[in-house]
């Protein structure tokens, strides 16, 4: 089958300027009548470099990377949005993109109203749009606000809306750039369910998200951009666990960096000990502990201090807060705090995790989260009942009693 | 088994040419062009008090203003006419061109967020200011044509010229707009600018004045301003008796193409990276 998309070399130049992005008058008639070529001066980067990749028509591929990888302006290009410094592409079929929820709504216009406008912003034809129009707004929820102006609605009503037009867009290939955390988390699966639709639907899709369990449930290959490069291309979940690497700590400590204004709770570093000394490589016999420290730099009511434990492909394995173990204190005087957190490894699957933590004032706000996780490693520890464990599924590998019952059982 | 039509394939590289139109994109939009005319004259009125009536007492209170100044205190001569009706039809163009001037040189600017998330046509938006300001226009024509009916003035078959008039103003608009739309994304002196250009061109038209004020020694340089064949056009046009020198509207369409051939290249080229800068 043809690629969908065929992406050659795809490179992109900006140019840094200090002071504004577009230049004065005045400094290019400055320029003209010195003869001074300001052009030569200005200092570049590159957002793209040499990008090369296909995508089979049906595919669905994420792409992942961190922030200022590349990955929002590879969906440019691709969109026609902005035009490749160097390279080339080829793409098969209508070209839908999404690089953000509600481009084209006008807050003075009706539900109704954006719903076309937007529609037709979108790529969509007026007919399409009116024959989708009742399935659009049922998806948003918003039936009995369709003749009320935008701007009198609730920023989650918007949003609604804004997605579910965009979610009736039915080009061959799909360009989706980190939209689906809006609204709130019953919204937000169902946008995650209507991807999935998409998928199944054999559209071709274009994915970019920092949701690896989305990217993970969504798409079979991804692409992780690196500093504008292409880092790794496959199978979705080496691409992810590479991804998890990369922005993760793996010598067992994480030390937060010194800024002007912390977080009123900050998190300041987290080491990972194998008995005394740091280490990210466990038995899973063993006995990690996790030490955080942290600082308060008010007296803070009804903080907590968090980590959660992440698989390879970034799904939660589990989360932990010290006010499991303290209850609810009312307050936190100010000062330097040291916790050490036991985490039995015995239930471990042999593989890569990563700790998190994260300070918040719960259902308030969230204070502080480590920028990098700490990875860790967990090794099978050679006895033969986990050695029979390796092609089990199951997120974990419990070693559970088989306890044999000669009294109730009976010989026949 | 039948073979599926290929979808359409698109190539997209670094060297697009900077002169040409992509016709099979901007028939494949053309709705959106509807939808962005549709939404500028939807949003123009909206929370104000007096809505639509504004279309119309745009220019009756500059009428009213400009006959009271230079009708009846400076006395400007009105070849023959009411000066209010003379005032009236030059107004009338006037406002629509300055208009769609003001909506164009903005336009890219006020798209900004547009521009930058998703792909259409750009050329769209210049076109649609041009466009959304007709049915203003059309709105004061009628005022304008049922003054002419009371005060018994006899229509004659120059009014079949009027769309062509008409024609030109927006062509006049849409070049110049593409110039300044353009030039206002890499300058955004434009802006600052545009209520002085406006005023500067409002005076080099012959809108509160009669063109045969000017000179004859200067008259070619005047008619470069397109708006003097726009404006004696609609006046030759709708009272008739007043004359009309063919010069001035040959020298009126000649600038109205340069500006268009050169506002259109301009346009394409600052389009290349357009989303970059804006």
């Amino acid at each position: 089958m043809n690629p969908a998309i065929d992406a050659e070399g795809l490179s992109k130049r900006y140019a840094l300027s200090e002071s504004q992005p577009y230049g004065s008058l005045r400094e290019h008639l400055v320029d003209v009548f010195t003869k001074r070529r300001r052009t030569a001066e200005r200092s570049t980067i590159w957002a793209l470099k040499d990008v090369s990749f296909s995508i089979e028509q049906g595919e669905v591929c994420g792409i992942i990377g961190r922030n200022g990888a590349g990955k929002s302006t590879l969906l440019k290009i691709l969109s026609r949005i902005t035009k490749p410094t160097a390279g080339h592409a080829t793409v098969v079929g209508r070209v839908g993109s999404l690089l953000e929820v509600g481009t084209g709504f006008h807050p003075e216009l009706t539900g109704r109203e954006n719903v076309y406008l937007s529609g037709a912003i979108l790529g969509m034809k007026r007919a399409e749009i009116a024959r989708k129009f009742d399935e659009i707004v049922a998806f948003a929820e918003v039936e009995q606000f369709v003749g009320t102006p935008v701007k009198r609605y609730s920023s989650g009503m918007y949003m609604r809306l804004a997605f579910a037009v965009a979610a009736h867009l039915e080009t061959e290939i799909l360009l989706v750039d980190e939209v689906l955390a809006v609204g709130d988390m019953a919204f937000q699966a169902k946008c995650l369910g209507r991807m999935g639709d998409v998928a199944r639907q054999g559209r071709t899709v274009l994915f970019v998200s920092h949701n690896m369990s989305a990217i993970v449930s969504l798409c079979r290959r991804a692409i992780l951009l690196e500093r504008g490069a292409v880092e790794m291309i496959g199978d979705v979940a080496p691409v992810v666990s590479r991804y998890a690497s990369r922005v993760a700590d793996l010598r067992g400590s994480y030390r937060a960096r010194d800024e002007h204004q912390p977080p009123r709770l900050r998190i300041d570093s987290v080491t990972l000990l194998r008995g005394n000394t740091v280490s990210p490589v466990f038995y899973n016999s063993e006995t990690m502990t996790v030490r955080i420290e942290y600082s308060a730099r008010e007296t803070l009511g009804g903080a907590q201090i968090a980590f959660e434990v992440l698989t390879e492909l970034q799904e939660c394995l589990f989360s932990t807060t010290n006010q499991d173990w303290d209850g609810l204190k009312e307050e936190l005087a100010p000062g330097h705090y040291v916790v050490d957190c036991p985490v039995d490894l015995r239930f471990f699957r042999p593989g890569q995790y990563y700790v998190q933590a994260s300070s918040s004032i719960p259902s308030v706000e969230v204070l502080d989260i480590m920028e990098e996780s700490v990875g860790f490693q967990v090794h099978d520890d050679s006895s033969p009942v986990l050695k029979l464990g390796q092609g089990r599924r199951g997120v974990i590998l419990p070693v559970i009693q088989w306890k044999r019952r000669e009294d109730l059982a009976g010989h026949r | 088994m039948t073979i599926p039509a290929a979808p359409p394939a698109r190539f997209i590289h670094a060297d697009d040419s900077w002169y040409g139109i992509d016709l099979r994109d901007l028939w494949e939009y053309r709705e959106l062009l509807y939808f962005l005319v549709w939404r500028d004259v939807k949003v123009r009125y909206k929370q104000t008090l007096l809505g639509v009536a504004w279309v119309v007492l745009q220019p009756v209170l500059s009428t009213i203003l400009f006959t009271v100044i230079f009708g009846f205190l400076v006395k400007i001569p009105s070849e023959g006419h009411p000066y209010a009706l003379f005032a009236f039809c030059g107004l009338l163009p006037w406002i629509y061109f300055a208009d769609s001037l003001n909506r164009g040189a903005n336009g890219l600017i006020a798209n900004a967020n547009l521009i930058s998330k998703i792909y259409f046509p750009r050329i769209f938006i210049p076109l649609a200011s041009v466009i959304a300001p007709l049915l203003d226009f059309l709105l004061s024509f009628i005022i304008l044509i049922a003054a002419i009916f009371v005060l018994g003035i006899p229509l004659t078959w120059h009014i079949l010229a009027l769309p062509l008039f008409a024609g030109l103003a927006c062509l006049a608009a849409l070049g110049a707009g593409l110039w300044l739309s353009a030039l206002n994304v890499r300058y955004r002196d434009i802006a600052y600018a545009m209520p002085f250009l406006i005023q500067i061109w409002l005076y080099a038209s012959p809108v509160v004045y009669s063109a045969t004020l000017v000179p004859p020694r200067w008259r070619v340089l005047y008619a470069v301003n397109p708006l003097v064949a726009v404006i004696e056009g609609f006046r030759w046009s709708l009272l008739g008796d007043t004359k009309l020198d063919s010069a001035v509207v040959l020298i009126g369409v000649i600038a109205v193409a340069i500006a268009l051939f050169s506002g259109l290249i301009y346009f394409k080229r600052t389009e290349q990276v357009l989303a970059d800068v804006i």
